[in-house]
């Protein structure tokens, strides 16, 4: 398929690395020449992939998170992937407001901004073998064409 | 982080940034402030914020459950339309009021 890219980091889950994971995806997504809310929107889908897997994933142990990110066309797919202990009902732990964590002040708001930034969210996860989010973006959708006015 | 108490009154200076990262030092230290200084109004100052994502969230509705507790309140300066978006999608907006500019 023509227009493709691809790129694969592989990070040690710190909760600082976080920033630099969605850096890099905003980065990569650049080529696409996306708007800024597009950007904002990618970084925080991002953000929340990724916290996810060093809270609830890794339960703040160190060990590594996969991130494969592929443009294809005008499509951005994300892939974050972790080793840890999985999800037992991926469809609760997508609800609002749902979290494990309630102590640590987690809001449970984690999947919500994840579907409500990016088009499409997959999550397969299995217990004790870890999860992987998949994400997809269009690129520019709703960018109008640019039309000088008549004088 | 920079914080600052003025008679019963906390501001938060959050962060560039605030995630998971940041999110857990603001949520110590804030907790200390609050128990230490017979806080019962928490303000966020966003005036810096150019990220936040659900953990940032999580910390507004950990500081609302304390003040709410203790009878207080807890709002938002200073937020960018991005910012907005995020507090409004999330739904604090709900227990926290927004304060805009004067201008």
């Amino acid at each position: 398929m023509e227009n493709t890219n691809e790129m694969q980091i592989i990070f040690d889950s710190y909760s600082s690395n976080e920033s630099f994971a969605r850096v890099a995806v905003a980065a990569f997504m650049t080529s696409l020449n996306p708007t800024v809310e597009e950007v904002a929107d990618v970084k925080t889908a991002v953000s929340e992939a990724v916290t996810n897997a060093v809270i609830h994933g890794y339960e703040c142990r160190v060990e590594k998170i996969f991130l494969r990110c592929t443009t294809c066309e005008d499509t951005l797919e994300i892939e974050v992937e972790d080793h840890g202990k999985g999800i037992e009902d991926v469809t609760k732990a997508m609800e609002p407001l749902f979290t494990t964590r309630p102590e640590l002040d987690r809001s449970g708001m984690g999947f919500s901004f994840m579907t409500a930034f990016m088009d499409q969210v997959e999550v397969s996860s299995e217990p004790g073998k870890g999860t992987i989010v998949k994400m997809k973006k269009t690129i520019g959708k709703g960018r109008k064409i640019w039309t000088t006015q008549s004088l | 982080m920079k914080y600052q108490v003025q008679e019963n009154y906390l501001t938060i200076f959050l962060p560039g940034e605030l995630d998971h990262h940041n999110a857990e030092e603001i949520r110590k230290e804030s907790d200390h402030l609050i128990e230490h200084n017979h806080i019962r109004y928490v303000i966020f100052d966003f005036a810096d914020t150019k990220f936040c994502d659900s953990s940032g969230i999580g910390v507004i509705m950990g500081r609302y459950r304390k003040i709410y507790m203790l009878g207080g309140e807890v709002c938002a300066v200073h937020t960018s339309e991005r910012i907005r978006k995020i507090l409004t999608m999330s739904g604090v907006t709900k227990i926290m009021q927004i304060y805009e500019e004067e201008k």
